[in-house]
């Protein structure tokens, strides 16, 4: 069937199971001439594959569209508002409330006014014409009126509402946004890419995160992996420094190590590869000790694996395709090393060696006898192969917890160093893995043979579990090489990353669709795991559940499996609490079967209460929707701000359930960042975006929204207590282009910039003291009472500014002519006060005074008086009350200038003294670094401790504590010895 | 050579997404960041402190200094038959409306001695009140009959009323003569108004009209010979007050009163405040730099001042007792 015209009469059924959201597992049958054959995940082509090193294959289409399992796990695009903003907008009801309030009761106080000017025919206050009026003023019909003049205050008192806060609000975000695309600090060089912020509505949001979910391949990785170390019969090779020891180093303060690093990045030239000794390098192991071993273990390394050579047709050089990144990497470092693989048929494999004796290169060619596959279960794969010399040999590599176990006696030569070099390689964050390999006789690999491909051409449905078993029959007896050391390569930063953030108090849950080792592994590079946590971890990999999952009744299994994982999670929970500050923190590692159990209704709350308590969660084995449920569960559970950070396209319901998505802009495609808020280039711009960016944004944006009350609050509460004094007939005591003015022109500018620029402490203090960002987790500047204080603010100010003009400008003359005042005067008058107060404020509250600030706020200020010139000087048809008011009546008058400056200092009176006993008394920590800053202190470790000191939660994760951990071990264990 | 170099350069500059750097887009602009220090917090204090107090006390001396002789004559000028039903008297245009009252300046009143009626409970910034007057009427002869806004008192009799509304229907019409040991005191009724409204809001070619001629009565009647402009108490009328207890200048006495001099008024006490039940008073007064007699600026200033030092005071002992 190699024509397309072939497929004309090809009839066969497909039997599937319906559409559903399971990436990993696929149930149908194929049924050709009356026989069945089983359909498998293997057979199944999910949306958006793509081919490679393939040309076309032939297929059938199963599921399309929505009924893809790819779609199925996709989510709807929300639509996401920060919290900061929707708190607004309860603010912004209850200020609806308060105005409705207000003109209720000045309703109320109108229609009894009203009503009593006519009574019996009589009028009372004649010079209205109460016998004669519209239905506004009707004394006959005061409810009437009443009800009229509720909607006139309603327009009247709307200044309340800060409508141009939502303006300015996007206007400011926008800038915000701006300001993150062009941050230097997160530019990528490499890919050439800055941040970007696609949406400017969560700026604030980042500044509030409590709760990271990351991805791990592509975001913590790179996603590449590099030969770094490996144990050859007991001699640990290779001087490659990870990451993870980089950090340490740093934390220490090693200058010898820094050294080191800078000599790595210039010869860091070959990809996947990172080994470095001078005693196997270049041939030169011929040398060593155990030149043999280091032979047949290189040798192993060319051999035993899956890979596909690509030979550079100009050059000559070779690549390799593989399955995964570290089979590759080991490929690679077997060339490094003088055993290159460069051909692959489908029954050899053939390699240039470097010969031990001539010190020449000889090709060689191996017959592929068997390929025993690597699974999940089997945590190895092997080689079985004839040599030219004819010798047959297993080659095998695998994890330590299988491999160990099927050593030979007399291949046990050098086991105990490389377990001891495993385990410090596995505490570095690299994987390992154990090589070994054994001589089989002819009659044994007959029989060996035989049986398995008798179980591989088998058709029942346990085909699998028979060529394992086989397999397992010949792995063994085995001879141990040593082991390997490969770093799933961490980007840049992330250790140091991870652990600022975990000192500002994020906790950070990795989700990944990867094993559990590798997962594991990664939490170790990155400091999220150490030696002497103690692990929690709920799987149903486990052999009973795989015997529990092979029984006929599905439900069944499935309750016994829910079982098993709610009494494992319930085991977590006793731990977590009994657990003591000596025994360490906790660490939970959860697989994706367990997942699926965990986020069930029943159980979930149990698992969210003991994820919390754990110092590290660690998600593996989970598809993407499971990624997005764990995000949901802990957005709505704990209604704390959650960030999922991912690079691909398993990561899109994350990014778009979790409260802000940010996207890594890698190698995986655009899906994820499309599907993101914030797209970065680095997991490390994490930090700057989050400490900085969010820390700024969120400050800006809660003192700008305060302010905004602030502001209108003062200036309607003058409108409403006019009213009081004009029986709440509804005159505004401004002019109306005073009005309709106050939002625009003479206060916007100073809060925009307020909204834009405004810094507590420099992006370098920020950066300093990572527990500045408590501030916005806490929602500390957004909290009700400070709102609530700076409405009364508001509330007060508008008080001291009315009843202290109305009192100094009372009946009498208020200048040397005898003039006394009209509604103009003191509507210009309050107005001017109004104008002052405000914009001092904002001067006061300000903590950053660029010459944007001065320009806007003292700008605005002088523009009122423009403005007041300017339009007094119009003709009076437009200018009506406000004619000449400031050049004749208020500006040669001394009182009028004695009262500006009386009602300005006695408003911001309050303010002031209360924020000069909070500085001095009760600093927040923003508070405490400015002083610091301007007492020079910021460099003096003794008070950054101080500050460090007043954290809300010790730091369980990141290197600083596991510097912290091991340095108080060694205190503990010196202590002991004395 | 150089210069192609340097354009291939900036062209793969402009290529690359990388930020252009400055201080404004990498937030890095110089500022000072102030911060509130105790030396910072007492200083302020302090200055305010000491700038208040003399202000306060010198705004309080000028307004010491100022005369005021307060006479609330409405009640007392009701005849004694009429104190039950003051209403009636006023609104019976046959009773006698003259009324004489002795008023005793207790300190020298330098002139000029300005005259004030002051009213009570009168809700001139009444927005039905507020709005009722048309400033083009006002203004130009051409908008004569325009009327808007003054409803009810726009016409009379189909005719349009110069000037229209509320506000100059309801003007105010006592009258007081003054005399001083028997002696008439001129009282000079010139540029009691505002410049602006003479010269830009009424106009000099507008003349009343129709004024208080519909069956209800208001106020005042107007001099139709004489154009608005001119009619000065009507333009101080009608700027209208800001407050329910108002004051609005009558004319001044351009020569001194002497200390214990009795000055005898004769009021024409025509205005209808008892159907409100507000006061009418009449009020004689120098100036001063500050205007006229009121404490209160003068007191706050010293109280804030005050405030401040004692703020000061105890956030020095604060400082002493704990330093930080």
């Amino acid at each position: 069937m190699h024509e397309d015209s072939n497929f004309q009469n090809f009839k066969a059924i497909i039997r599937c199971e319906d559409p559903n959201a399971n990436l990993y597992t696929f149930v149908g049958s194929l049924e050709l001439e009356e026989q069945q054959y089983p359909l498998t995940p293997q057979q199944l082509l999910l949306r958006d594959s793509k081919l490679r090193n393939t040309d076309c294959i032939y297929g059938a289409v199963i599921f399309t569209g929505r009924d893809t399992k790819v779609f199925q796990n996709s989510t709807g695009p929300p639509s996401k508002r920060s919290k900061v903003e929707r708190r607004m907008d309860k603010i912004i009801y209850f200020l609806f409330g308060i105005l409705v309030l207000m003109s209720f009761i000045g309703s109320i106080f109108f229609g009894i006014a009203t009503r009593e000017d006519l009574q019996d025919g009589k009028m009372k206050r004649w010079y209205l014409r109460p016998d004669d009026t519209t239905a506004y003023y009707d004394p006959k019909r005061a409810a009437v009126a009443a009800v009229l003049h509720f909607l006139t205050a309603l327009m009247l008192y709307g200044y309340l509402i800060p409508i141009s806060l939502y303006v300015s609000i996007e206007i400011v975000k926008i800038l915000q946004s701006i300001f993150i695309n062009q941050d230097l600090h997160m530019y990528y060089e490499e890919t050439d890419k800055p941040a970007r912020a696609r949406t400017s509505n969560l700026n604030e949001e980042l500044g509030q995160v409590d709760t990271i979910l990351s991805d791990k391949t592509g975001t913590l990785t790179c996603n590449s992996m590099e030969f770094i170390k490996c144990s050859i019969a007991g001699t640990s090779y290779g001087r490659g420094v990870t990451e993870v020891e980089r950090a340490m180093a740093r934390r220490k303060g090693s200058p010898l190590e820094e050294e080191v690093t800078e000599e790595q990045e210039d010869k860091a030239s070959i990809k996947g590869f990172n080994f470095e000794d001078e005693r196997i390098m270049n041939g030169s192991w011929v040398n060593e000790p155990h030149a043999d071993v280091i032979q047949k273990f290189l040798r192993l390394l060319a051999i035993c694996h899956t890979a596909l050579p690509e030979v550079d047709e100009e050059n000559g050089k070779i690549s390799y395709e593989a399955e995964s990144p570290d089979e590759a990497a080991f490929v690679i470092a077997a060339r490094e090393l003088g055993f290159e693989f460069y051909e692959r048929t489908q029954t050899s494999i053939s390699v240039h060696e470097l010969d031990p004796v001539t010190g020449t290169k000889v090709e060689r060619s191996y017959s592929l006898l068997n390929v025993l596959e690597f699974s999940s279960s089997r945590k190895r794969m092997s080689v079985i192969v004839r040599s030219e010399e004819g010798t047959l040999l297993l080659l095998s590599k695998g994890a330590d917890s299988v491999m160990f176990e099927r050593l030979a006696e007399n291949g046990r030569e050098f086991e105990e160093q490389t377990k001891e070099h495993i385990n410090e390689y596995a505490d570095a964050g690299l994987r390992t893995l154990i090589l070994a390999y054994r001589e089989l006789d002819e009659k044994e690999y007959k029989q060996f043979n035989e049986e398995f491909t008798e179980a591989k051409n088998s058709v029942s449905a346990d085909r699998e579990e028979l060529a394992e078993e086989i397999a397992e029959k010949i792995e063994k007896n085995l001879i141990l090489l040593g082991a390997t050391a490969v770093e799933d390569k961490l980007q840049n930063g992330v250790p140091e990353c991870i652990d600022k953030l975990a000192q500002a108090g994020i906790k950070l849950w990795v989700l990944t669709g990867d094993k559990m080792e590798t997962a594991i592994n990664i939490g170790f590079a990155c400091s999220l795991l150490r030696q002497g946590m103690r692990q929690v971890i709920i799987s149903s990999e486990t052999p009973e559940s795989k015997t529990l999952e092979k029984s006929e009744d599905k439900s069944a299994a499935a309750a016994a499996l829910k079982a098993s994982v709610l009494h494992q999670l319930i085991r977590g929970k006793e731990l977590l609490d009994s657990s003591n500050e000596s025994l360490g923190p906790l660490a939970l590692i959860i697989d994706g079967k367990s997942l699926t159990y965990a986020l069930e209704d029943d159980v979930k709350d149990l698992f969210l209460e003991l994820a919390i308590g754990c110092a590290s969660v660690i998600c593996c084995r989970s598809s993407p929707k499971q990624k997005a449920l764990v995000t949901r569960l802990v957005k709505t559970k704990t209604s704390s701000t959650t960030l999922a950070i991912g690079d691909g396209a398993n990561d899109v319901g994350m990014l778009q359930e979790a409260d802000i998505g940010v996207g890594i802009s890698g190698v995986e495609g655009m899906q994820a960042v499309m599907s993101s808020d914030i797209a970065i280039a680095q997991f490390r711009f994490l930090e700057r975006l989050l400490l900085v960016h969010g820390h700024w944004c969120y400050r800006r944006i809660s003192s700008m929204i305060c302010y905004f009350f602030y502001k209108n609050i003062a200036f309607g509460f003058t409108l409403f207590f006019f009213e009081a004094y004009a029986s709440f007939s509804g005159q505004p005591v401004y002019n109306d282009w005073f009005l309709s003015l106050y939002n625009v022109f003479f206060t916007s500018l100073p809060v925009i910039a307020l909204g834009v620029f405004d810094q507590d402490v420099s992006a370098r203090f920020c950066l300093k003291f990572p527990l500045l960002y408590q501030e916005g987790v806490q929602n500390i500047l957004f909290s009700w009472t400070r709102i609530l204080g700076w409405a009364l603010n508001g509330v007060a100010n508008a008080a001291i500014i009315f009843f202290f003009c109305i009192h100094a400008m009372k009946q009498q003359a208020f200048r040397k002519g005898g003039e006394v005042i009209g509604l103009e005067i003191l509507g210009t008058t309050m107005y001017t006060c109004v104008v002052w107060v405000v914009n001092c404020q904002m001067a006061l509250s300000v903590t950053y005074f660029t010459y944007i600030q001065h320009l806007f706020i003292w700008g605005g200020i002088t523009f009122w008086y423009i403005f007041l010139l300017a339009y007094g000087a119009m003709d009076p048809y437009i200018s009506t009350t406000a004619y000449k008011v400031f050049i004749e009546a208020c500006a040669p008058a001394p009182s009028f200038w004695l009262i500006t400056l009386l009602v300005l200092m006695s408003s911001l009176l309050p303010y002031f003294t209360y924020s000069a006993i909070q500085m001095r008394f009760f600093p927040l920590h923003h508070q405490m670094i400015q002083w610091f800053r301007s007492d020079g202190q910021t460099d003096d470790p003794e008070f950054c401790q101080m500050v460090r000191q007043r954290s809300l939660r010790p730091t369980t994760v990141g290197y600083t504590a596991r510097f912290e951990a091991s340095s108080r071990d060694l205190k503990a264990k010196l202590e002991d010895s004395l | 050579m150089k210069g192609r170099r340097s354009s291939s350069d900036s062209s793969s500059s402009s290529k690359t997404k990388k930020p252009q750097y400055s201080k404004f887009t990498q937030q890095e602009l110089s500022a000072c960041k102030p911060i509130l220090t105790p030396g910072y917090v007492i200083g302020i204090f302090i200055i305010v402190g000491v700038i208040f107090i003399p202000v306060g006390i010198i705004s309080l001396f000028a307004s010491e200094n100022v005369v005021e002789i307060v006479d609330r004559y409405d009640e007392g000028c009701i005849p004694p038959n009429y104190s039950d039903d003051m209403l009636a008297y006023i609104q019976n245009s046959d009773t006698n409306k003259t009324c004489t009252r002795s008023l005793k300046a207790t300190k020298l009143m330098k002139s000029p001695v300005y005259i004030y009626y002051q009213l009570d409970n009168f809700y001139q910034n009444h927005r039905r009140y507020v709005k009722s007057r048309n400033d083009k009427q006002l203004w130009s002869k051409k908008h004569e009959d325009d009327t808007k806004n003054c409803a009810p008192e726009a016409t009379s009799n189909g005719l349009s009323i110069v000037p229209c509304g509320l506000i100059a229907w309801s003007l105010f019409n006592d009258s007081y003569g003054f005399s001083i040991k028997n002696k008439m005191v001129k009282v000079s009724k010139k540029n009691i108004a505002w410049e602006s409204d003479k010269k830009n809001k009424f106009g000099s070619d507008v003349y009343p009209k129709n004024f208080q001629n519909g069956v209800l009565i208001g106020g005042g009647k107007l001099n139709s010979s004489i154009p608005l402009s001119k009619q000065e108490d009507l333009i101080v009328w009608m700027r209208t007050a800001a407050l329910p207890t108002f004051r609005k200048l009558y004319g001044r006495i351009e020569s001194d009163i002497q200390a214990n001099d009795s000055v005898t008024v004769i009021i024409e006490n025509n205005y209808n405040t008892y159907s409100f039940g507000g006061k009418k008073k009449l009020v004689l007064s120098t100036t001063t730099w500050i205007g006229g007699k009121n404490d209160f600026l003068g007191i706050a200033y010293i109280t804030v001042g005050g405030l401040c030092l004692f703020l000061a005071i105890s956030f020095i002992l604060v400082y002493v007792v704990m330093p930080r």
